[in-house]
């Protein structure tokens, strides 16, 4: 899939190749070869160094993109799955199970968009039902239980909007994910890897530790439905993208992430080995802070960093917005 | 028998009109403003009402029951024993964290409307003797809606029932997140939760009262996870509304889908209770822990 704002880079790539094949061992064209190539790496920059929000969410939507098996398979040595919500049912929307990173055993899980048509129609293009909340609420609980850390990666477009949904209690299963998150007594790190979308997310994103890829968002609401709420015209996607604030860098500054990690230019999909790279760094470098803290004190610290988030203003108070640290 | 269910399916159509009618309303905020003069018809039942009576009946209609939003102050009247509420972060507003379009017309429009400062009044009061923290949500202000006031002051009514071991008592009405507030409406949710699982540290109850409507982050974070969760009759409750779900789907959602009714019968919601034996319904509740 090429992207509206990826097509002049894709066509000199494209040109670049014909020349190639043509060229030979003609000298002529080799000149023209690296002049095009030049062109290329300008065109590149200029449009991927300047992404528009909306453009960014587009970035984590892309097909092509790493998706959680890609993550997994270079973070772990080993990965022991276990399916199921223990209630009836198999989400495929969630993956999770044990897993080793390096030497350290930790819960893994995240959400599985699938790789081909068939796997991405059978996990819903990662929209879990409510069996998938249950499911990473079944593994928090075995992480409690024998008191390894948590490792979540998040990619979904958010909760599924679907009668079997909203008849089996997702809205019940999210809120019980978020309390079982507050008070796991173990590490947790997550990482946004694509889609960012709204309780979704949450469900696996209340962490002591919470990175996002460059390219990948973080919302309440998909940029079109808040844009046709609140523009009751949902093709000012853009708008409502760019208003929101729902990039990597916006939720850094406003002190709701912890790390940005730059992905390769023109995004993860042009380079998948790079982001991999810089997401198990992330985990393995977070993991290895946060091991030296006791449950009681991660608690306590990811209840203040919660608690803190909000731009409320007491009486008599200055405009402004309270941020985790200050 | 026979006669009731006709008649409960009369209800459950109208129902649905009035849902219809309500979600094109603007912003979703329709509610009782629509009710004017001094007789009304009922959107349940068609028949005529006394404004007086409805407003003595706390929103509910003395023909059909079919139970209107109720304001947050009222909500307040019906449940507390006279005298005896206290607010708490009276005067607590929005700050506009993105500077997103309209929000501070927004809230100004909706502070005029409602004279609430946000779409939650909280504090402390007693039913029937028992001392509770206590807050209610206000569909009126910008649809009930999440924002940080919201979270603030749920998450501060929860640690004041934590901190003085007092029963938590919730009554939600939302249509979800404050958009205008971004990424800081849904991290309410992930303040309300952590502030609630605190609270189950201790052995103080947590009631939460669903009424209509009930949708996305805060169904989604504190007004779920309760010890006990009750519903109003016809209260719409959910995630995503029924709207979303056709237009995403193209399915027909059933008949009376989302209502309390059909969220009991999915074994999500413990109680539905009559607006006006709320309050006696609650003190029996207590009164098994005093």
């Amino acid at each position: 899939m090429i992207l509206e704002f990826e097509k002049p880079v894709r066509e000199l790539e494209a040109r670049i190749a014909e020349l190639h094949r043509l060229a030979g061992s003609n000298e002529d064209l080799q000149g023209e070869i690296s002049r095009l190539e030049d062109a290329l790496d300008a065109a590149k920059r200029r449009i991927y160094s300047n992404l528009t929000p909306y453009q960014r969410v587009q970035v984590a939507r892309h097909p092509d993109r790493p998706n959680f098996h890609r993550y997994r398979d270079a973070l772990t040595d080993d990965f022991y799955q276990l399916s199921g919500d223990r209630l009836g049912a198999d989400d495929p929307a969630v993956c999770g199970g044990l897993a080793k990173i390096g030497s350290q055993p930790v819960v893994l899980l995240g959400h599985d968009k699938g790789d081909d048509v068939n796997s991405r129609v059978k996990s819903n293009f990662g929209m879990a039902h409510p069996e998938g909340y249950r499911k990473a609420g079944k593994l928090y609980g075995l992480a409690e239980r024998l008191r390894l850390p948590i490792v979540s990666l998040i990619d979904t477009p958010g909760a599924a909007p679907a009668r079997g949904a909203e008849e089996r209690g997702q809205a019940w299963a999210i809120s019980a994910d978020l309390m079982a998150l507050a008070r796991v007594p173990v590490p947790v790190v997550a990482v946004v890897i694509g889609e960012g979308g709204s309780g979704g997310a949450l469900a696996m994103c209340v962490a002591d530790h919470v990175a996002m890829l460059e390219n990948s968002y973080l919302s309440v609401i998909a940029p079109e439905a808040c844009a046709s709420i609140i523009f009751r015209d949902s093709s000012r996607a853009a708008e409502a993208a760019e208003a929101m604030k729902l990039t990597a860098r916006d939720l850094l500054a406003h002190g709701v992430v912890d790390e940005v990690l730059p992905e390769p230019l023109g995004g993860a999909h042009n380079e998948p080995e790079a982001a991999v790279r810089a997401v198990v760094s992330t985990v393995k470098g977070a993991l290895a802070g946060l091991s030296k803290l006791g449950g009681e004190s991660l608690v306590k610290s990811r209840y203040e960093r919660y608690r803190r988030i909000g731009a409320h203003l007491t009486e008599g108070e200055m405009a402004g917005a309270r941020r985790p640290g200050e | 028998m026979r006669r009731r269910g006709v008649e409960i399916r009369h209800w459950l159509h109208k129902r649905r009109e009035y849902s219809r009618s309500a979600s094109e309303a603007s912003d979703m905020e329709s509610g009782l403003s629509s009710i004017n003069g001094v007789f009304t018809k009922c959107e349940g039942c068609g028949q005529p009402i006394y404004e007086k009576e409805l407003k003595a009946r706390f929103n509910v209609c003395p023909h059909c029951q079919f139970h209107y939003p109720l304001p947050a102050p009222e909500r307040v009247r019906l449940l507390a024993d006279p005298g005896s509420f206290s607010e708490s972060d009276a005067g607590m507003t929005a700050g506009d964290p993105l500077g997103f379009e309209d929000y501070r017309e927004k809230l100004e429009g909706a502070r005029e409307k409602t004279g609430l400062d946000d779409a939650v009044l909280s504090g402390s009061a007693s039913i029937g003797g028992h001392q509770v923290a206590l807050a209610a949500m206000d569909f009126r202000f910008i649809g009930g809606s999440m924002g940080s006031v919201v979270g603030e002051r749920v998450a501060r009514t929860i640690e004041t029932a934590h901190d003085e071991g007092l029963p938590l008592v919730i009554v939600s009405a939302s249509g979800g997140a404050r958009m205008y507030e971004g990424i800081y409406s849904l991290m309410q949710m992930a303040k309300t939760s952590v502030a609630l699982s605190r609270f189950t540290n201790g052995s103080s109850p947590y009631v939460s009262v669903l009424t209509d409507p009930t949708f996305g982050g805060v169904t989604a974070s504190f007004a779920t996870a309760a010890d006990v969760v009750m519903a109003e009759p016809g209260a719409r409750i959910g995630f995503a509304g029924a709207r979303v779900i056709e237009s995403t789907t193209k399915e027909r959602m059933p008949e009376g889908f989302q209502t309390a009714e059909f969220q009991k019968e999915h074994g999500l919601v413990d109680r539905i209770v009559h607006r006006l034996e709320l309050k006696y319904d609650l003190e029996r509740f207590l009164g098994f822990l005093a």
